[in-house]
């Protein structure tokens, strides 16, 4: 077997990292753990990038191709698969390191190229079209006239501290993830801090929960830490859902260790002895990641029956979402785990105080758990020294949209929006206009060209009437239609409403109704549909308003941000579907008019037979022409017409 | 073949909050939830099947009719609605006669718009059982629907 | 206490209490749909948003607990605002059929919509394209009408135990069905109507059928007979513009008269019949050590629930008929043979508190020959609209007494109409057939009381009978649970399916006070006080039937006529 695994290292990084205090290691540790970080390779080494986005181009098999071909080539590497960089419009990455040589990172890998890459990898020649760059390491020779990773803009213009792993290193190792700094602070918090320490240093460090709300996760902590109770729980809200964001799926998927530490410091933090970690069923890659990393954490003692002989026992168990996206709210995921209808409860009483199974329990998303670490580890004072006044450290938006780069990114709080889009993402592709970005998924806003100065961090970006959300970033160009937009993201609402107090259940689908009798032509210019169209019109701002003010859970309270925003923002675009009854990016396809251009139409008559309300009138072999009180704008007549003799308007 | 019993056993203690977890696990085993599968559950569990039926509908994982020889799913995720997947959407509609959560009378084909599947960069994206299609356009439907007929016709 | 300010007022609260109890206590009255006078709040309809200084958004009443002095606002523009646009929310894509609608007039509905002023549709959506479910002989659901407000999901499940009906979907998709999406008739539901007293529009019915009545009272050919229950007199004074919970057994029969029924039964003659047809079977499984606790089985709910969920007891069910179907089969046999009528031209019609009744009534085994004891069962509510109908001014009537041969009545028959009172008018009759004496304390105080569950023990010689009272099928499943546990001290029960008997049927009159169902409780309680004749035993006419046509209790002929045989249901449960 060409294969070469790290031997089992369990003992050692027990007693000679995890257990060791202090900071300066022996020359011995430091070369081992050199070996299990693979600074310096002796054998080739590959790694794949598995993850989400890299399987849907097609490349779940990569990594048995990869092994097979060395197989046959007799060639003795080690292969191993990794997790994202975050650049996912590249995938599929494979990176390959020679002895002493830089690591070379290869982009746009499929199942069909990748042979033709590695063989002329290995032979001296790389494939220009396909190679990406190179890491940075002074200890090895680098290749001639390729960039660097840290100077692609992608990744220059990012300050990675909780994806610092990501696509880095493999997430079925706990002796890679322990090598790169891992557990550690955990192991130090349960052997020297008590639980209030812990709570203490998170207070101290602002840090602001990311799954939208933004409250202190510190000051959530101690109600939950100072309500007395046999059991409390710490639930690890994964269930990310919302349709446009996905960076916690990658972000697990590329480092689940990391969100096991996480965990395990939060529980710990909070004194509980149970943890749950809530995550969608979908996410099967994640999930199984997840689990390993659980299992091997038991296998080392880190998790289980008092972990290393501090007294302090935890257990973390993985519960799957059924595919709801209601169940992001907190007492809708708890409802949930305990086996129900996962319809959110009026707060309070708060599941700080009164959460699962009625006792006290902290919901925190995965990004929120991943900068515990490194704030316990580096201290309040370093965290609070990172990003705004009110907004502290880094946060994880995922770019998506019409972009050049689409992907996972981290930035600063405070970063302009701008920077992220041009920089970072590259940018609109096809030299389009930019139009809008949307922030935070369904619950959040739109924000056109006057606000890309914008900064993201929790309090401008409310100013703007938007929220960050799950900071799902994505970003629409003059090819998209403001109303289609948000009417996308009323039809998510109406269906993911729990469905149980009437202002989300009836408010987001009236709402939903509203904005496509606005994207549709009035059936009659003198009938009752005109008439509804108007007052329907008037009533949506008015509607929004109550929605936010009565809803029971954040969901509801937010359903009106979309459209809130983009009638501030965004009037001029509502005035034309309206009154103009013209979408001018051509999106909302029933209010569009056809014309025939006299000059292209042969009069072939194809047109005239397709068009279901017979609007189309003309004899053969000579001009047709469109009766636009007939036309419906259903736009069968422009996509059969073969001679492009009809305009669409 | 699997059955129902031995995947109770695995949950000795009739909670509550089990009820998910077992219902997911029928569900991989047998595709879909029959209504002989929620009597079972129900019992097992002492709750009525009419709770079992109100909780499972809640969530969109959960099916109550075999899915189709061709699942086929379809990302409506933000930015493959950006990327226009509704064209697609509607064109496959249209060419199966069926809409979300629908089979085909010939048990063919099964439609299910999904969430997010992270394609965000290849949209609009699709899948039909394992295999996936990426960067769709309309032109490309018919040929898949067409490829998955000849299979059949075979 | 803490003092809370409303409106600019100062008001005392409790701690712990929510803002809408202080309110409600202090006189102010703010709109709700889904709160549930005894169950915990839910939060979701949010009409009964205040404004509460500090908070973001506005506060459910109904589940914020005052634990700090509040500033609060009920009736500010912004509270008015939400509160109009909710209710307009849910017109939006109602159905506009009020003036079609069982329940025009007294729709909350309605009522929210008139108390906010609506009076434009201001926004328009989509109509449901919901379709009717008729096909249950006792509850129509018309989903379209529904508001979502989950009180009759509540009410099977907590109250009844039954969980006929659920939320299934969610979002925009959301609506309320039964195990599975089936019709009712497939379900598990057992007609007990609850969810129809607790429904605040027309979403959830009884089933009507008017037109065949009319058209057999027009009839020549065919004799109309009516019997009334005991619990319909005393329940539907207050409709009439009478005093609330007066018996007008009378005036009832004297309307019926003139809408043509060719006779008018009391149904308590039958309720005597029954109490003496269970006394002499537990004296029977006495002392044949047949199955014991003997169980009632007068209320058609409970043994449809029996029959799909409690097959194991099944022998312990008494197999006497309920009163009405005792009636019906009297009617159509006795009565029949003595007036020389064929019993096929007999159009034999029931007045009751119950819609379980429509249910039971066609049943298969309550069939004679192919030939159905009762024709026709028509619930209280039914009885008000039949009398508006055919424009009898009640309060101007004379009394009447109900037709011979089935017109006495003990006060016992009269008990029935109450959680409790099959059992005291059994013990009363039991212990005259066992003892040979009549009991010397007609009245057993503690079957009367307002607990979840009554139990007596009773020394009658040497033995000592144990009697326990349950109503509400989540009390009666505790009960069960027991029995199927091992206890062994109990020999009768009894069980009702509606809380505190047929004066809270299904059938009844739309009422949200207590104080009407405390009413008719002492009127009943009133009546057994004035009666003369206290015991099923001693009706004259009871024992003149038994003397001419029945022989004895449990004769041959009494089975045949008066007893029936229970079978497992095949339902989803």
């Amino acid at each position: 077997m060409a294969e070469i695994t790290n031997q089992n290292n369990k003992d050692f990084i027990i007693n000679s990292i995890l257990l060791n205090d202090s900071e300066n290691y022996t020359k011995d540790i430091l070369d081992k753990l050199s070996f299990i970080k693979r600074d310096k390779v002796t054998f080739p080494v590959i790694t794949v990038s598995q993850n989400s986005c890299s399987i849907i181009t097609g490349t779940q098999n990569l990594t048995q191709i990869i092994k097979d071909y060395l197989v046959e080539r007799d060639i003795k590497a080690h292969v191993i698969e990794v997790g994202s960089l975050g650049i996912c419009s590249v995938e599929t990455l494979i990176s390959v390191q020679l002895p002493g040589k830089t690591k070379l990172l290869y982009k746009d890998v499929s199942e069909e190229n990748v042979i033709a890459i590695l063989d002329g990898n290995f032979n001296n020649y790389i494939a220009e079209e396909n190679v990406f760059c190179q890491f940075r390491n002074t200890m090895h020779e680098p290749y001639e006239n390729l960039p660097y990773l840290d100077e692609i803009s992608f990744f220059s213009n990012q300050q990675r501290i909780i994806l610092k792993n990501c696509g880095i290193i493999d997430p079925g190792s706990i002796d890679e993830y322990i090598a790169f700094g891992g557990y550690k602070t955990f192991v130090k918090a349960i052997r020297h801090y008590t639980h209030e320490d812990v709570c203490n240093i998170v207070d101290e460090s602002n840090l602001r929960g990311r799954g939208g709300e933004g409250y202190f996760t510190g000051k959530k902590w101690k109600i939950a830490l100072n309500t007395p109770a046999e059991q409390k729980y710490l639930i690890c809200n994964a269930g990310e859902s919302d349709p446009g964001a996905f960076m916690e799926r990658l972000l697990i998927e590329s480092d689940p260790h990391k969100v096991v530490e996480g965990i395990a410091i939060s529980a710990y933090a909070i004194g509980a002895k149970k943890a749950l970690i809530y995550i969608e069923w979908e996410y099967d890659l994640a999930i199984k990641r997840l689990s390993n990393a659980i299992q091997q954490a038991k296998e080392y003692g880190l998790i289980g029956h008092d972990i290393l002989k501090s007294g302090y026992s935890l257990d973390i168990i993985i519960k799957k979402g059924a595919g709801a996206y209601v169940c992001g709210e907190e007492t809708a995921l708890i409802a949930s785990i305990e086996g129900k209808r996962g319809r959110p409860h009026s707060k309070p009483p708060y599941p700080a105080t009164k959460g699962l199974f009625g006792q006290p329990t902290i919901v925190n998303n995965v990004e929120t758990l991943v900068n515990i670490p490194i704030i316990i580890e580096k201290g309040a004072n370093w965290f609070n020294s990172i990003g705004t006044a009110n907004s502290k450290g880094t946060k994880v938006f995922s770019v998506s949209g019409k972009v050049e780069f689409v992907g996972m990114v981290e930035v600063v709080m405070g970063t302009k929006i701008r920077d992220i889009i041009y920089r970072i993402a590259g940018g609109i592709p096809k030299n389009k206009r930019f139009k809008a970005v949307h922030i935070g998924g369904p619950s959040g806003g739109t924000l056109g060209e006057e606000h890309i100065d914008t900064l993201v961090d929790y309090d401008s970006v409310i100013l703007t009437g938007a929220s960050l959300g799950s900071a799902g970033m994505v970003v629409l160009d003059e090819d998209n239609c403001i109303i289609d937009t948000v009417k996308y993201f009323m039809n998510f609402l109406q269906k993911e409403s729990c469905g149980i107090c009437i202002p989300c259940r009836e408010g987001t689908r009236r709402m939903y109704e509203i904005l496509e009798n606005i994207s549709k032509r009035p059936k009659d210019d003198f009938g009752h549909t005109t008439l509804q169209r108007f007052k329907g019109v008037m009533q949506l701002e008015n509607l929004a308003e109550v929605i936010k003010d009565t809803s029971m859970c954040g969901l509801g309270k937010k359903a009106a941000n979309p459209v809130l925003t983009t009638l501030k923002w965004f009037r001029d675009e509502y005035e034309e579907h309206i009154f103009e009854r013209n979408c001018s990016a051509g999106v909302c396809q029933e209010l569009r008019t056809f014309e025939i251009n006299v000059e292209a139409c042969t009069g072939c008559t194809l047109c005239a037979k397709k068009c279901p309300t017979g609007a189309i009138f003309g004899t053969p072999k000579n001009t047709h022409f469109i009766v636009q009180d007939k036309c419906i704008g259903c736009g069968i007549c422009y996509e059969t017409c073969k001679f492009s003799a009809i305009i669409s308007k | 073949m699997p059955d129902i019993d031995s995947i109770l056993e695995k949950y000795s203690y009739t909670q509550h909050d089990n009820l998910i977890p077992i219902l997911q696990e029928i569900q991989d085993d047998f595709g879909y939830l029959s209504k002989e599968a929620l009597v079972k559950v129900g019992d097992y569990l002492k709750i009525p099947t009419g709770k079992i039926y109100g909780l499972a509908t809640f969530y969109s994982q959960f099916r109550f009719e075999p899915k189709g020889k061709y699942h086929i799913r379809i990302c409506n995720g933000t930015s493959c609605h950006i990327n226009s997947n509704f064209i697609i959407l509607k064109e496959l509609k249209k060419k199966l006669g069926i809409n979300d959560g629908e089979v085909t009378k010939n048990g063919l084909f099964s439609l299910e718009e999904t969430e997010c599947m992270s394609g965000c960069g290849f949209g609009p994206v699709m899948m039909v059982n394992e295999k996936v299609y990426t960067r769709l356009t309309l032109e490309k439907v018919p040929e898949i629907i067409h490829f998955y007929l000849q299979i059949e016709n075979e | 206490m803490i003092t809370i300010e409303v409106n600019n007022q100062q008001i005392q609260a409790k701690k712990g209490e929510t803002i809408l109890e202080a309110l409600n206590r202090n006189g102010i009255n703010v709109p709700t749909l889904c709160r549930m006078e005894g169950f915990s709040p839910t939060g979701a309809c949010r009409l009964c948003v205040v404004e509460v200084e500090g908070k973001s958004g506005l506060i459910p009443s109904c589940s914020f607990p005052i634990d700090e002095p509040l500033k609060i606002k009920t009736h500010s523009p912004r509270v008015i605002r939400s509160r109009k646009m909710l209710v307009e929310l849910l017109l939006s894509n109602h159905p506009d059929d009020c003036l079609y609608c069982v329940r025009n007039g007294n729709c909350e509905l309605q009522d929210l919509a008139e108390e906010l002023n609506v009076r434009e549709r201001r926004i328009a959506g989509n109509k449901s394209k919901a379709s009717i479910d008729q096909s249950s002989p006792g509850i129509v659901r018309d989903p379209a009408k529904c508001v979502l407000c989950g009180r009759c999901v509540r009410i099977c499940e907590e109250v009844q135990e039954v969980s006929t009906f659920d939320f299934i979907k969610r979002g925009n998709k959301t609506s309320i069905a039964t195990s599975m999406n089936k019709d009712l008739n497939f379900s598990n539901c057992i007609h007990c109507g609850q969810c129809i007293m607790v429904c605040p529009t027309g979403a959830l019915h009884e089933k009507t059928n008017f037109d065949v009545l009319l058209e057999m009272l027009n009839n020549p050919d065919i004799k109309v007979i009516a019997q009334f229950s005991p619990s319909v007199t005393v329940s539907i004074a207050e409709e009439l513009g009478i005093r609330s919970g007066k018996d007008i057994s009378g005036l009832i029969i004297n309307a019926l008269h003139k809408i043509g029924f060719y006779k008018v039964f009391d149904t308590a003659f039958a309720s005597d019949m029954l109490i003496y047809e269970q006394a002499a079977e537990l004296v029977d499984r006495i002392k044949y050590k047949g199955n014991l606790p003997l169980i009632s089985s007068c209320c058609p709910g409970w043994i449809k629930y029996m029959e799909q969920s409690h097959v194991d007891l099944m022998e312990n069910v008494s197999t006497c008929k309920s009163p009405q179907q005792m009636m019906g089969s009297m009617i159509k046999s006795f009565y029949a043979q003595q007036e020389t009528i064929s019993s096929e031209k007999i159009f034999s019609v029931s007045f009751m508190s119950c819609t379980a009744k429509k249910f039971e009534a066609q049943r298969e085994e309550m069939t004679h020959k192919g030939i159905s004891d009762i024709d026709l069962v028509l619930t209280s509510r039914e009885l008000l609209k039949l009398i508006k109908l055919y424009g009898i001014d009640v309060q101007l009537l004379d009394e009447e007494i109900a037709d011979n041969p089935f017109n006495t009545r003990s006060s016992a028959g009269k008990l029935v109409a109450a959680s409790g009172g099959i059992a005291e008018g059994l013990i009363r009759t039991f212990y005259f057939l066992s003892s040979k004496n009549e009991i010397p304390d007609y009245k057993i105080t503690k079957l009367r009381s307002s607990k979840d569950r009554r139990e007596i023990f009773i020394d009658i010689d040497d033995s000592r009978i144990g009697v326990a009272v349950v109503s509400g099928l989540k009390h009666a499943n505790k009960l069960l649970e027991e029995i199927r546990n091992g206890r062994d001290d109990l020999h009768y029960v009894e069980i009702m399916a509606c809380p505190g008997g047929c004066i809270n049927g299904g059938g009844q009159p739309f009422c949200n006070d207590d104080k009407i169902l405390k009413a008719r409780l002492k009127t009943i309680y009133d009546i057994d006080e004035k009666e003369g004749l206290k015991v099923a035993h001693k009706n004259p006419n009871l024992i003149q039937l038994y003397e001419k046509f029945l022989g004895e209790p449990l004769s041959v002929k009494a089975n045949s006529y008066l007893h029936t045989k229970y079978s497992k249901r095949d339902v989803l449960l």
